[in-house]
């Protein structure tokens, strides 16, 4: 059974994932505890780099943004390929944004 | 009513929850199995009146049942009914003779109605209706809800099972503590709901208590190495012994005004030798305690109230457990030592009617009847149920007129 995990977290959290911090050392354990059951992920860049598309009337409209107003963001993602929900949130719980900010874990749509 | 009538109401009453839990191992569909062991005791009643009672019943019903649920399997062509199908033949396909022959599933089964993905009002309708057998019906009037709306709690509750990847099964060591808590909060929460709606202005809800008590019994069985199991199950008898005496003529009757000579001396023995002698105690070891201390108290006067008060010592402070601590102290050192206790709480507990009510009883004891009165208008405003509004009524006409 495959489900997305979505990293979410406050602007620190979010900061956590940038590639040059620390945290690496932590997602490279957690990838490797994770083994076959992580398939592939990676971490999302801070919002402000965001750029929103919508069709309009046909048109299509691009803007910048948008800026969330909320302090939770998603931060990265995450597919997992586990046996049932309690192997999915052993693997989960384990990620270092599980400490500080919160891990979402969706079954993909069927 | 005919003996196999009989026969077929208590076989749904022992055998219902192991009925179900074994044929959802069977094929994995809980719609399906729900269905089918409902049809078999339907079924059991027309059998069992011709036939005589079966020597084994539980094999008996699951035969008929996945005898049924083969047919259907086969006429439906949807892609679940396939997969339950191929689950199902896969297995064991000798019809069982002994009722020893048909495994005790019923563990798994309760584990994943409380698995702590599911919300918690699902977790109780969902043990309650798979575990119990209790109808949708019953289960929406034990909760007051409309029963399309329980009806919609557990399908959604079954889907959420499926979709999520809940698993069948008993939980691994890793799990165990936590999962076990679980399980027992659940059977915890609904052993109080229908506790306290014992008291409620309706006779036609299902005794959601004593469902509680007899599953929490059999989980006892299961568990044996549990003594929080055990525990909870002495709480719970402890506290129902004192039913028979805590209504009266529809109102609530406080602990030290009811006729104590109705307290069900059974239950209270048995609860008490449920109970390990020495500690360490978990929360639900020590809550039975305190029950105990009150139990076994012939008059009010007589209970212990400092070990009470030192029981309470042992729960993690929450607010409530605070409170109920204060109370204790109020009959060690007095209302005064009670009311420092009290008074901080206000905030944490604003809106739950028996902080108001404990003021009340402290101010009334204090001499200061005005501040007491205020308290009972809160109280009874925030009282969830007729009996203790009609109660608080009551002791506030008394400490204004009396």
């Amino acid at each position: 059974m495959r489900r997305s995990v979505a990293e979410r977290g406050g602007a620190e959290a979010v900061a956590d994932a940038e590639p040059e911090d620390d945290g690496e050392d932590d997602i490279d354990r957690w990838i490797a505890d994770a083994g076959a059951r992580r398939l592939y992920g990676w971490p999302l860049g801070s919002p402000d780099r965001a750029v929103t598309v919508r069709r309009v009337d046909g048109r299509t409209v691009t803007t910048d943004g948008p800026f969330a107003e909320t302090k939770e963001q998603v931060a990265g993602y995450d597919l997992l390929e586990c046996d049932d929900l309690d192997d999915a949130l052993e693997v989960a719980s384990g990620h270092p944004v599980a400490g500080g900010g919160v891990i979402e874990l969706r079954p993909l749509w069927r | 009513m005919s003996s196999s009538v009989d026969a077929v109401a208590l076989s749904f009453e022992r055998s219902w929850g192991r009925l179900v839990a074994g044929l959802i191992a069977w094929c994995g569909d809980w719609d399906l199995a729900e269905e089918c062991a409902q049809e078999a005791f339907a079924a059991a009643v027309t059998a069992w009146e011709r036939d005589g009672v079966p020597a084994a019943p539980v094999a008996w019903l699951t035969t008929v049942a996945r005898n049924r649920a083969r047919d259907r399997m086969r006429r439906r062509t949807n892609e679940a009914a396939k997969v339950a199908l191929a689950h199902a033949d896969a297995s064991d396909e000798v019809a069982p003779v002994d009722d020893e022959d048909i495994p005790d599933e019923r563990l798994r089964l309760i584990f994943t109605c409380c698995h702590p993905a599911l919300p918690m009002p699902a977790r109780v309708a969902l043990t309650l209706r798979t575990l119990c057998g209790l109808t949708p019906a019953e289960i929406a009037r034990a909760f007051l809800v409309t029963e399309p709306a329980m009806e919609k709690r557990l399908v959604r509750a079954r889907a959420k099972i499926a979709h999520a990847g809940i698993p069948y099964r008993v939980p691994p060591p890793e799990l165990w503590g936590e999962r076990v808590e679980g399980v027992l909060a659940v059977l915890y929460l609904m052993f109080n709901e229908g506790y306290a709606a014992s008291s409620g202005d309706s006779l036609l809800r299902v005794d959601v208590s004593r469902e509680a008590i007899r599953l929490t019994r059999s989980l006892v069985e299961l568990l044996p190495g549990e003594p929080e199991v055990r525990a909870l199950l002495a709480l719970m008898l402890l506290t129902d012994a004192r039913r028979p005496a805590r209504v009266r003529d529809g109102h609530v009757v406080p602990l030290e005004e009811q006729d104590r000579s109705l307290w069900d001396l059974d239950r209270i023995t048995e609860g008490a030798r449920l109970l390990d002698a020495d500690p360490p105690w978990g929360p639900y070891a020590v809550q039975a305690r305190i029950a105990l201390c009150h139990d076994v108290a012939t008059r009010p006067e007589d209970t212990d109230w400092p070990a009470i008060a030192e029981l309470y010592t042992l729960l993690p402070a929450t607010p409530v457990v605070e409170l109920n601590r204060a109370v204790a102290v109020s009959q060690v050192l007095g209302p005064k030592a009670a009311l420092e206790l009290v008074l901080p709480l206000a905030d944490d507990l604003s809106g739950y009617y028996l902080h108001a009510a404990t003021l009340a009883d402290l101010y009334a004891r204090l001499g200061r009847t005005s501040e007491a009165a205020d308290a009972l208008a809160t109280a009874i405003e925030q009282a969830p149920t007729g009996a203790e509004r009609r109660l608080l009524r009551a002791r506030r006409e008394s400490l204004l007129h009396g």
